[in-house]
């Protein structure tokens, strides 16, 4: 990075008390890590070359024996520009408040869409044959657009909305290839990433994301939600038989005799979270047996089946 | 009847998103005082990107892809420290990976999209240490007494069983096996050539005190 090194003279012997009373240096280095050192180095030779400093009036003498007392040195460029913060704050806190104040008229609105939804859905819970189900689902959509908890499932979206629908196709046709380039399965967190990271704007909720996945299986697309035991959540392509990859991981497992999820994650080429995730589905089906260790957790192929 | 107040309100929110969108955009305290009042009447404009305040105000893109970023940072330490990082650790990395050009974030915006995140179902998590939080980011197991013992590590990015013994009262075994969670999960490193007993550093903690990424060039140059 850029460097600007001030040398100093030598303390002359009247000099004031400071923070230092001397130093091993005679310089001093600036280090410009991102930029700006051009203009830096314009202003400091100007100011070195008119010494403002020199014409300053001095408020109080530093007292030595009063500890450390810093004297304010009042110059006319400090002054001017300490005006002209405390403008831009009153300007900003002009605006801060015309915003808050309009913020607060937009929630009151905000809170009577609460509560009519709330009665809408009262009403759809008591009778049943009155709302139509096309109304039902419209009603849905409205809490999406307002961000509004569905009340009767609690769930904010609900699944079950067109615009659900439409993500999941859309994610069917998107994750095809990611997966097949991944063996198959994907974690939603990779999922979420992958897809934004395309997106560039308009981006996908977490939310949103796991409710379009949940009407994968029901819209028969060629992918699916999983959910493991641990709360790990995956797509996997239908065609992908976590089970039958549990034979072959064993096989891995046999072959080295004993794997961590981290070993065996870098000789299959997976991440560690799902080479975690089917080392333990192997052994909740029995293929394999945990050595849990301080040194971690270590899997083994499970001779008890095999050999007893 | 509710299409017709829905259609006013989108027409409210329009006004409003004209006027204040950029002071969301700039101003984090300004997204604290918005994100509370919603929450106050029961709205969560950060659930759906489809929802009217992400489409109007930009926040759901906002947090998205701090979400995005969040996830990034977090699995590029997992190797360090485990899958465990304090907030202002994220803040710093994450920041610096948005470059200098784009928007400020708070540490208030970063807890946001984590909560947003634990939909996902991949182990988020957010743990109160010191002044502070932990955030976890994989899905071990934590309980309150690894929380508790985390806690406590806060103070000089270890602990050791005779720390936890003195301040928490708890028998030595109960400790150890703490202890030992926190080793297996690859949250704690083992230090056994520490004056006294064993030390039990948590790479999570390590501040700038402890541990400072240096270029190979730069630790050449400090050398002698």
């Amino acid at each position: 990075s850029a460097k600007i090194v001030v040398h100093l003279h030598p303390a002359p012997p009247n000099k004031e008390p400071g923070p230092f009373q001397s130093s091993k240096n005679s310089y001093i280095k600036l280090s410009f890590k991102e930029h700006g050192q051009i203009e830096f180095y314009r202003r400091l030779s100007e100011e070195m070359t008119q010494r403002r400093w020199e014409n300053m009036p001095v408020s109080q003498a530093l007292q030595t024996n009063r500890g450390p007392q810093p004297g304010r040195i009042r110059a006319v460029g400090i002054v001017g520009i300490e005006r002209k913060l405390e403008e831009k704050r009153k300007e900003t806190d002009k605006n801060i408040s015309e915003a808050f104040e309009d913020l607060s008229k937009l929630m009151i609105k905000a809170k009577e869409m609460v509560e009519l939804s709330k009665s809408i859905a009262n009403k759809i819970k008591d009778k049943q044959g009155d709302i139509t189900e096309d109304e039902t689902i419209r009603f849905k959509s409205y809490l999406l657009s307002m961000g509004i908890a569905n009340p009767v499932t609690r769930e904010t979206c609900g699944s079950g909305t067109q615009y659900h629908m439409q993500l999941a196709r859309q994610l069917a046709g998107i994750l095809q290839a990611p997966l097949e380039e991944r063996g198959g399965i994907m974690s939603l967190t990779e999922v979420y990433c992958l897809v934004n990271r395309a997106r560039g704007m308009e981006l996908l909720s977490p939310e949103d994301l796991v409710n379009a996945c949940k009407m994968l299986e029901a819209l028969q697309l060629p992918l699916r939600l999983r959910v493991f035991d641990s709360g790990v959540m995956v797509i996997e392509l239908q065609s992908h038989k976590e089970e039958e990859m549990v034979a072959s991981a064993l096989e891995t497992v046999s072959e080295k005799g004993s794997l961590t999820s981290e070993e065996f994650a870098k000789l299959v080429g997976m991440s560690v979270l799902l080479a975690k995730e089917r080392l333990l589905l192997a052994e909740k089906m029995g293929h394999l047996c945990r050595d849990d260790s301080v040194e971690g957790l270590r899997f083994y192929p499970n001779l008890f089946m095999t050999q007893s | 009847q509710m299409s017709k107040q829905l259609d006013m309100f989108k027409t409210n929110l329009e006004e409003f998103a004209s006027k204040h969108k950029q002071e969301i955009r700039k101003n984090p305290e300004f997204r604290v005082q918005f994100q509370d009042m919603c929450a106050t009447i029961g709205v969560d404009p950060l659930a759906s990107g489809k929802g009217f305040w992400s489409e109007m105000l930009g926040v759901g893109d906002f947090y998205y892809e701090l979400g995005v970023q969040i996830i990034e940072v977090c699995l590029a330490l997992k190797h360090r420290n485990g899958g465990l990082i304090t907030l202002e650790e994220l803040h710093q990395q994450v920041l610096k990976g948005r470059g200098k050009f784009a928007q400020d974030v708070s540490q208030d915006d970063l807890i946001r999209a984590i909560k947003k995140l634990k939909a996902l179902g991949t182990g988020f998590g957010i743990i109160p240490v010191g002044g502070t939080y932990l955030i976890q980011s994989v899905p071990a197991e934590l309980n309150m007494d690894h929380t508790v013992v985390l806690q406590l590590a806060e103070k000089n990015g270890y602990v050791t069983v005779s720390d936890i013994k003195a301040s928490l009262k708890w028998e030595t075994e109960r400790a150890r096996q703490v202890l030992e969670h926190l080793l297996k999960e690859g949250l704690a490193w083992l230090d056994l050539q520490a004056p006294g007993e064993a030390h039990y550093w948590l790479p999570a903690l390590f501040t700038d005190l402890y541990a400072q990424e240096i270029t190979a060039e730069e630790a050449r140059a400090a050398l002698p």
